[in-house]
């Protein structure tokens, strides 16, 4: 998993590299919000362009991100899922509280790596 | 009962939840030979890594045990089996209900039957209160290569 903060927009993004299902949810969870508290981010933003498969466990470990980061004042926001992790979105009604976003968070270059 | 099936495999493996993309990756590979579409295999990937997560984390917790996956393909339609020896579901209408979990606490969403019911044609739940759990499910696979034929063979006709 890569991770970057945008200071500016007090922007964090969370980008997963590997299948999300329960083996990998119990190994990033701890450092998500350990990022999260860290940063105090006003937007989070999981980015799914390399996430091939999810299971229910990326349900799980999206709404608990959801309810920490809603606690200290963020939100949450999903960018690039494919077609076949859109359908456990939509059936979980997931996107109502955790929407998708289409735009591009930010250049890269103005990004700063910590 | 249908008990002539094309090809058949089994595997086991201990419930260690570094197994689940090991469980639905065999399956995806074994079950290539129907030729799915890629939704077909996501759906069945899916479906299969729901209820191997169950037997992990639900049916034998913390303790270690063994997850038995088989696998049935006749020429247009896949059956799974996922058992387990762990500690059985109390009531098996209720674990099914969307958004029901014993487990909130590890986060699990109360998703898995929900996704298991609606990525399959059919899914079976059979459970026994300290004796384990065998879920069962069914897909219907277009063949695609036919179906390939059949447009080749219009489109020739019109052209």
């Amino acid at each position: 998993m890569e991770s970057f903060f945008q200071k500016e927009d007090k922007q964090l993004v969370f980008k997963i590299n590997e299948d999300i299902d329960e083996y990998c949810a119990q190994k990033i969870r701890r450092r998500l919000d350990n990022e999260i508290e860290r940063y105090m981010p006003k937007e989070i933003i999981f980015d799914f362009s390399n996430v091939s498969f999810m299971d229910s466990a990326g349900i799980g470990l999206l709404i608990g991100r959801y309810k920490f980061a809603r606690m200290l004042g963020g939100n949450v926001k999903v960018s690039n899922i494919n077609t076949s992790i859109r359908k456990i979105f939509e059936m979980s009604g997931i996107l109502r509280i955790i929407p998708e976003t289409k735009e591009e968070y930010k250049n890269k270059k103005e990004v700063q790596y910590e | 009962m249908n008990n002539t099936y094309d090809n058949e495999m089994k595997i086991e493996f201990l419930s260690k939840s570094n197994n689940e993309a090991f469980a639905r990756i065999s399956v995806a590979a074994f079950i290539a030979q129907l030729d799915p579409t890629l939704e077909e295999i996501a759906d069945i990937k899916t479906a299969v890594s729901e209820a191997v997560t169950n037997s992990i984390i639900h049916g034998y917790e913390e303790k270690t045990g063994i997850v038995k996956l088989n696998c049935k393909i006749t020429k247009d339609e896949v059956f799974i089996e996922v058992s387990d020896s762990g500690k059985g579901i109390e009531n098996v209408e209720i674990a099914k209900q969307p958004l029901f979990t014993t487990k909130a606490n590890l986060e699990r969403s109360g998703m898995g039957f929900t996704i298991m019911e609606s990525f399959m044609d059919d899914v079976q739940v059979e459970s026994v209160l300290g004796i384990g759990t065998k879920v069962t499910m069914k897909k219907k696979i277009k063949n695609n290569s036919q179906e390939e034929e059949k447009i080749a063979i219009t489109t020739r006709r019109e052209a």
